[in-house]
């Protein structure tokens, strides 16, 4: 932490979590963050200002009583705190942990214009995991008197998305079963994020809470090849919800890119993260892992497949075209990296993997210089001439983005896609085939975890007014 | 679920496993295949679908066990259950009236070639196999390819059965006979798809081949799959893993296969006993 950053948080009591130290952290997959202390939560939710129009749960894609719940945490009742929340986020442990809370509730904060916001992510995290101390507590009786007539909803996929419309649906009374084509549950948050960000046991006891919900749930079930729509309707299932995610990875389309030893950020991080490919051999999923690793992307997909090459024993380096204020990654992410002895080079972009024998030796990258902003409202980057240098890597991991998986389209070629190739949906989530809604990635691309839980959420209580009013 | 309900042994490294899979066998068709992973520790790894019956809901897999994964899998006993099966995955193969199609087949990929063989016969093609493997006693599907083709041909490398060398030599053969071929479809190791491509290439005759690179989740989402394919880059388990193999950059798919090769060895009790019964030295 910086002198100045440190000045500023004793002055205004941000409280601070504790992590591992990053000497030690670089070793383990343990979670980084160790969690509030009682003390340190309940001092922090009493700095809220309980503002009357709170901007905070404006920047929520779901709204989360953000208030509400801070003036439990205030009293140290967080049994409240965490009821409050749960009203709207199913998944307070998650979402605590995952969300770039300093462009959503905290960028908000009114504190944060003179001093530091509330840290209302920690806060979150601290609610659920306190809370789930003593079982971790879902009432279904928030959605009293609302009954879905028993009748069964599919939700296909069971990532955020899935996971947050399976919850509405099963509180609202229908009987739900998800689909999911890995032999894990959890999407992203399976193969995706790190055990170092996100532990498992933390989407294990969210998915213990759909099943005590009455959520079925099918591994090995490929949407679209084991199982089609035809077979779902059969099957007596009246919606259908598809939450299947964006999982199709994007390369960069240049030279030496099929080279051994370049990895999309998904192969590399579902080896390790779902596999288990860094207990090898005792896991027999093996990883190829060089000792000097290059990593282009600026995501958080991109720090999570840095921090794990990290912890794999490697010398890291992202290439980013923008700065590093514009990395879409969060804050902390960022910052967790750095501290690791993680290399950032930035307005930089690979233009070639260099090979030799078949094996990646090096990227050639270019630098970039920022222009001014575009339509979108990042600023757009053009090519330097001439200033092309060369990493050396032996490993190289692309981590720019995914694209809508194709096999959803192949499977319903009758479902109305985007040009961007994603599903279109209407302002209730409803496809172009009746009584299918979809949500999360897989109708916007690669997004947050809780705005797909936001879409997976609205999708849900669309699907209860249709089969109401049906 | 993926319950082994029968288990035969049909040479010294191959063996034959039905699993009960209804949903799979429900949908299966011929160029299809599943990823299975034997235990909780285990790798995902792709395997050709070589039958299906929908009605007892069980499919058919042939597995040679020449890695830790396959080995484990073959040491599965009928009454066990493989931890993960998902499938059918991949495009299903392209069959049509196209005349006459010679199935080629060097190994294992005799039990893969099988289906397709036989869906090409109920399309109405003359179907010619060939066969290719180290010795006599490394056939097997005899009986089931002869009901299926017009006419089965053998190469055996130390001549124990059919012609001696290798099943290119099969093809070039009935090129010179002045057979009208409509189509060939190349199974088994890289450098034998390979020599097939090369062999038709001049005579523009159509050759499919069955790819079958390094795979993690075979639903698209990782990538490891990717092969050069006229120039582009193409995600074997959602766009294959049949292609067109005169458009298929083999050297590429060799070099991808070679990956984990070392890491292979560091597996306790690794079995591996020669590899592709020599036809990856052709």
């Amino acid at each position: 932490m910086s002198a100045v950053r440190r000045a500023l948080s004793a002055q205004t009591g941000r409280a601070i979590m504790p992590t591992q130290d990053p000497n030690q952290r670089i070793h383990n997959f343990a979670e980084v963050n160790l969690g509030l202390t009682a003390e340190q939560a309940q001092r922090e939710a009493g700095r809220c200002l309980q503002c009357k129009n709170p901007l905070c749960v404006q920047g929520c894609p779901v709204n989360v009583d953000i208030p509400g719940f801070l003036h439990w945490g205030a009293q140290g009742q967080w049994e409240g705190a965490l009821e409050v929340i749960l009203e709207t986020n199913l998944f307070p442990g998650i979402c605590g942990r995952v969300c770039p809370q300093e462009h959503q509730c905290e960028g908000r904060c009114i504190l944060g214009r003179k001093g530091e916001p509330i840290a209302i992510g920690s806060l979150e995290r601290f609610a659920a995991d306190s809370g789930a101390q003593d079982s971790f507590f879902l009432d279904k009786s928030t959605l009293a008197g609302e009954t879905g007539d028993g009748e069964k909803v599919a939700v296909i996929g069971s990532g955020p998305a899935s996971m947050a419309a399976a919850a509405e649906l099963a509180r609202l009374g229908y009987r739900v079963e998800m689909f999911e084509a890995l032999h894990e549950t959890g999407g992203v948050l399976s193969y995706g994020i790190p055990e170092f960000r996100l532990p498992k046991s933390i989407v294990a006891r969210e998915f213990a809470n759909l099943a005590e919900l009455g959520v079925k749930v099918h591994t090995n079930v490929l949407f679209g090849r084991t199982l089609d729509l035809e077979d779902l309707w059969a099957q007596d299932f009246k919606a259908v919800f598809v939450g299947a995610g964006a999982g199709l990875p994007r390369f960069l389309g240049i030279e030496g890119e099929n080279l051994n030893g370049v990895f999309s950020a998904n192969e590399f991080l579902t080896r390790v993260n779902l596999m288990g490919a860094h207990q090898f051999p005792e896991y027999e999923t093996p990883i190829t892992m060089g000792k000097k690793v290059v990593v282009v992307g600026g995501g958080n997909t991109a720090m999570d497949a840095a921090r794990t090459a990290r912890r794999l024993g490697a010398k890291v380096t992202v290439v980013y075209r923008r700065s590093l204020e514009e990395m879409p990654a969060r804050a902390e992410e960022v910052r967790h990296a750095q501290e690791e002895g993680i290399h950032f080079t930035i307005r930089s972009n690979p233009v070639k993997v260099l090979g030799r024998d078949g094996w990646v030796s090096g990227v050639c990258c270019q630098r970039m210089e920022l222009g001014d902003a575009g339509p979108d409202g990042r600023r757009r980057v053009t090519a330097v001439p001439d200033s092309f240098f060369d990493l050396p890597a032996d490993t190289f991991i692309v981590a720019i983005g995914q694209s809508p998986n194709p096999i959803l389209r192949q499977g319903l070629p009758e479902l109305k896609f985007t040009d961007r190739g994603v599903i279109a949906v209407d302002d209730n989530y409803a496809t172009s085939i009746p009584g299918v809604f979809a949500a999360g990635d897989i109708t916007t691309g690669g997004a947050t975890v809780i705005s797909a839980m936001g879409g997976g959420r609205g999708a849900a209580q669309s699907i209860h007014r249709y089969l109401q009013g049906k | 679920m993926f319950e082994i309900v029968a288990k035969k042994q049909l040479s010294n490294q191959i063996w034959q496993l039905d699993i009960h899979a209804p949903l799979v066998a429900a949908k299966a068709r011929p160029g299809q295949f599943v990823v299975v992973r034997a235990h909780d520790k285990g790798e995902r790894i792709p395997l050709s679908i070589s039958d299906f019956d929908s009605q007892a809901g069980h499919i058919t897999l042939v597995v040679q066990a020449i890695g830790h994964s396959t080995t484990d899998l073959v040491s599965l006993e009928v009454g066990e259950k493989a931890a993960d099966l998902l499938g059918p995955l991949g495009t299903p193969a392209e069959i049509d009236n196209f005349g006459t199609v010679v199935c080629v087949a060097g190994g294992v990929a005799t039990a893969i070639i099988y289906p397709e063989a036989r869906a090409f016969q109920q399309a109405g093609n003359k179907v010619i196999t060939l066969l290719g493997a180290r010795s006599a006693d490394l056939f097997f599907y005899e009986d089931e390819l002869r009901q299926c083709s017009d006419e089965v041909r053998y190469a055996t490398e130390d001549g124990s059965r059919g012609k001696q060398g290798f099943v290119t030599e099969l093809l070039q053969e009935l090129i010179d006979a002045g057979e009208q071929i409509d189509r060939v479809v190349a199974i088994g190791p890289v450098p034998m798809m390979r020599a097939v491509c090369e062999l038709t290439r001049p005579y523009q005759i159509k050759t499919v081949v069955s790819l079958n690179p390094i795979m993690v989740d075979g639903t698209g989402m990782c990538g490891a799959c990717r092969v050069e394919v006229g120039g582009e880059t193409r995600f074997c388990c959602t766009d294959g893993p049949e292609f067109d193999g005169h458009l298929v950059d083999f050297a590429a798919l060799q070099n991808r296969s070679r990956q984990y090769q070392n890491l292979e060895e560091k597996i306790p009790h690794h079995h591996s006993n020669g590899g592709c019964a020599g036809q990856c030295q052709q």
